[in-house]
């Protein structure tokens, strides 16, 4: 376990370095990755400066949904860049063999192929969207609500981990288009920005049992919020419910090596 | 079919061909973009239902939006030709100039072929889901409402050609901008934040605020998917469409010609440095 | 107990098929067509601790195959594989601890990294304690010399610079056993020789077990002291390269220049490929008569000038093999 994390930190340093090497091109993404959600965040402005509010849910409270998913799923996505194209780039040409020939696990391996620096983009916007939620909400801050959000963002980049192994692991079956797989990790994000409420009641219940979304944002912040949820989750589950991003991503590993024995057996 | 048309045609047809091969691509583009409708439709639906008084669209209006947005989705310019910015990363572009063809017309049809194929199955299916099934199922009210008349059908389909030749248009400055720059990053990054904003993808141009609407509706992205679309429900009807539609192929031209200037001087350009 | 034990190994694929035409690609939207290949057909072969084994054959034989079969990162559809007593791609992760895999056309060093910084993060995923991983290191980059690279990234080296210290990379944790897939494609000959130079000298001093697949009959000639021919996916040849070459074409060509005209020859053994002014290319079969007998029946008779004895290239022996077995490419 040590000896993993210190290959991590080499892993990361490495990559850091290797991207430091091309700032330009570093600073115009992470713009552009700021720009890009910063769109997505545009139009939830627009409409509540139309609608006012959503479902009794005011702008402030909105905004702090928002940026709890926008942060977690920024970590995850700069995370698991090696998943993410993980067909084009291993599958398709073989790469993957590499790393099957290395005495190592292979998604710890992937984990480690790339710190994606311009995710930052996305993170700063969602923690500037989080700040003004939170300053237009009568919040009491305390040990116990920071220690509520970590463990909510923990969840949520768990969350989204999970859902890009997921994705990684179709790419064994069709190299062809995972686009199928953006339904869930940037429509999962969408889906997360909005209170529960607005979903109708199966899709509320996809994204907290299936994929737990609702777990990982909206259950925590109304927990943070000293609210009840209006659909009636009982109130010991709100603050626990992150555990799901968790489970999930646990699950997420495991059909992953199934996926590894997979191509195994079929060569590619 | 005529000789001087030939070349286009044929880059045309084997591109179209070439991306209808990606046959899970197309059901995995179509999945998706039933899930982002459905979502979107609920989120409108809440908000509509606490609003207090009429709006300048109509929620039903909205849901007919939101299902013809994702089924023309691939119109939308967000990248450069995927195959023009591999040709500049392989520095194989100077070679774009042996072909005896005029470059931009070359890269125009490319990009029509490009976004054509795919659009064309998304929206074929994506009317049948959401025009066809969903009100058969019961679910009409989040259905896709059929063209308010068949004048407004005629008038979409002319503003639909609208939009091949802007986004096409657009995608080949987006190709200039890639040849010129020798890199595909900034293109891309900036085209699809702007383009989906200004556009009307994200949401209906009516439901930004009152002061934003008629600069919104000037611009040539609002040719990409809010124009057509207002047509389609005969919110733009008779002489106002026909306006809009002129704004289209004005763009369309304006776009076309600034590309075809500059494709012309930065091929000149890498000629003289070697490509 | 030999280090490499496959018996009876065969691999099956199934490749999905499409109509050509646009046709096809709408039918190919509906339903999809799947064709069986059968890669490798019962291989069996042994290795023992130390051999340096050319393996070699067309392209589409299944010497890819093997390879990764071998390496642990392919499972075969039936057949038995024992290295170092472990079954390869059961137990991955023991088993690729202990082997060192060289692609010719790949790099697994990091593209933007310095090549030193490659070679560490190696250490850390090896898990090769520090000590031993700076003497082996120092050791094999001495033997390549690749000390003025150390610093620069991979993406900058030439092909002949990145190849050797692709080796170094596998060779950094020690292993027993090297495969080398087509090493020296595309290097120029000076890289070559180095490459070579070095894998004789690894098998040589440090009795590393070598498996090399190439194309280049030179690198063969050069190392390999025992030869393994696919084609079809069964093993056509086993034998040390000699023998096969003896096997195979064993006739010895005769160039002789003559004072005057050549004469016109006709004895038995010897067929004339070309006669042209003074000059004769003969083709012997040293069965009947060796080439010291030709040349001396030659010189009594004839006044002669220059002789010259060689044998057929080896790119003829390997090619007249794959015909004689119906074993050209796939």
């Amino acid at each position: 376990m040590f000896h993993a994390l210190r290959l991590y930190r080499h892993y990361a340093a490495a990559s850091i370095r290797a991207q430091a090497q091309y700032p330009a091109s570093l600073a115009m993404l992470t713009f552009g990755q700021f720009l890009g959600a910063l769109t997505e965040f545009i139009a939830i402005w627009a409409l509540f400066a139309r609608f006012g509010r959503i479902q009794g849910w005011r702008f402030g409270e909105v905004a702090i949904f928002y940026g709890v998913v926008n942060v977690a799923f920024a970590v995850a996505d700069a995370i698991t860049r090696g998943f993410d194209i993980f067909g084009p780039e291993f599958v398709k040409t073989g790469a993957f063999d590499r790393l099957l020939l290395r005495p190592r696990a292979t998604a710890f391996q992937l984990l480690g192929h790339e710190l994606r620096l311009t995710r930052i983009g996305r993170l700063i916007q969602g923690i500037i969207v989080f700040c003004i939620g939170v300053a237009s909400t009568p919040l009491h801050w305390d040990l116990g609500s920071a220690a509520l959000i970590a463990w909510a963002l923990a969840g949520g980049t768990a969350l989204f981990s999970g859902l890009l192994v997921l994705q990684a692991t179709l790419a064994f079956w069709t190299v062809e288009s995972l686009e199928i797989a953006n339904i869930l990790t940037y429509g999962g994000v969408q889906a997360g920005e909005y209170p529960l409420g607005v979903y109708a009641a199966w899709f509320r219940d996809l994204l907290i049992f299936v994929v737990p979304i609702g777990c990982v944002a909206y259950f925590p912040v109304v927990a943070l919020l000293g609210r009840h949820d209006p659909l009636g989750a009982p109130d010991w589950f709100l603050p626990v419910s992150p555990v799901l991003g968790l489970v999930f991503l646990a699950v997420s590993l495991w059909v992953w090596g199934f996926g590894v024995r997979r191509y195994a057996s079929s060569g590619s | 079919m005529s000789p001087a048309l030939g070349p286009y045609l044929a880059v045309f047809a084997a591109r179209f061909q070439l991306v209808l091969q990606y046959r899970a691509a197309a059901m995995a583009g179509f999945a998706t973009q039933c899930w982002w409708g459905a979502l979107k439709i609920m989120i409108y639906a809440a908000f509509f239902a606490g609003a207090s008084g009429p709006q300048p669209i109509s929620f039903a209006h909205t849901v007919t939006y939101t299902w013809l947005g994702q089924g023309f989705l691939a119109f939308l310019p967000w990248n450069a030709d995927p195959e023009i910015s591999e040709m500049v990363r392989s520095g194989a572009v100077a070679y774009e100039r042996l072909r005896p063809v005029d470059t931009y017309a070359w890269w125009f049809a490319r990009a029509m072929a490009w976004s054509v194929a795919r659009v064309a199955p998304r929206a074929a299916l994506m009317f049948v889901l959401a025009a066809l099934i969903l009100p058969v199922v019961g679910l009409g009210p989040w259905s896709l409402h059929l063209p308010a008349s068949p004048g407004a059908a005629m008038l979409f389909a002319v503003s639909m050609a609208g939009v091949a030749l802007v986004s096409a248009a657009m995608t080949v400055l987006l190709d200039i901008v890639v040849a010129a720059t020798l890199t595909d990053r900034g293109a891309n990054i900036l085209a699809s934040a702007f383009v989906n904003v200004f556009s009307g993808a994200i949401i209906p141009l009516a439901l930004f605020p009152q002061w934003m609407i008629p600069g919104l509706r000037l611009s040539p992205f609002a040719g990409l998917v809010d124009t057509p679309f207002r047509i389609w429900f005969g919110e733009l009807a008779g002489a106002p469409a026909l306006g809009a539609i002129a704004l289209q192929l004005f763009w369309a031209l304006a776009l076309a010609g600034l590309g075809w200037l500059w494709l012309g001087r930065t091929m000149n350009r890498l000629q003289v440095q070697g490509g | 107990m030999p280090q490499i034990l496959v018996e009876d190994l065969s691999k099956t694929y199934r490749v999905a098929e499409r109509d050509p035409g646009a046709l096809g690609a709408v039918k190919g939207l509906f339903h999809r067509r799947w064709r069986t290949v059968e890669a490798l057909k019962n291989v069996s072969f042994t290795l023992e601790r130390g051999e340096l084994v050319g393996l070699i054959g067309p392209n589409g034989a299944g010497k890819s195959t093997t390879i990764k079969i071998l390496s642990g990162i392919l499972r075969p559809s039936g057949g038995r594989c024992e290295i170092d007593g472990l079954v390869p791609w059961r137990e991955r992760v023991r088993h690729v601890a202990r082997i060192g895999v060289v692609f010719g056309q790949r790099t697994q060093l990091w593209w933007d990294l310095p090549v030193i910084e490659g070679f560490d993060l190696l250490r850390d995923i090896y898990r090769v304690p520090d000590d031993r991983y700076r003497r082996t290191r120092d050791e094999l980059v001495a033997l390549l010399r690749l000390g003025p690279l150390l610093d620069q990234p991979v993406r900058q080296l030439s092909l002949g610079q990145r190849m050797r210290c692709e080796i170094v990379a596998a060779m950094l944790h020690e292993p027993t056993i090297l495969f080398l897939d087509e090493p020296t494609i595309g290097l120029d000959a000076p890289s070559k020789l180095a490459v070579r130079g070095f894998v004789e000298r690894l098998n040589r001093e440090r009795g590393v077990s070598v498996i090399l697949t190439t194309h280049d009959m030179h690198d063969i000639e050069a190392l390999a002291q025992r030869v393994i021919v696919i084609g079809n996916g069964t093993i056509l040849a086993d034998s040390p390269f000699e023998i096969l070459r003896a096997g195979v074409l064993a006739e010895r060509r005769v160039v002789v220049d003559f004072a005057g005209e050549a004469p016109a020859l006709d004895w038995p053994g010897v067929s004339v490929r070309r006669r042209e002014g003074r000059t004769l290319e003969l083709a012997i079969d040293p069965a009947i008569v060796t080439a010291p007998d030709l040349i001396g029946r030659l010189a009594a008779d004839h006044a002669v000038e220059d002789i010259h004895v060689e044998r057929p290239l080896i790119e003829e022996v390997i090619a007249r093999l794959y015909d004689l077995h119906g074993a050209t490419e796939a």
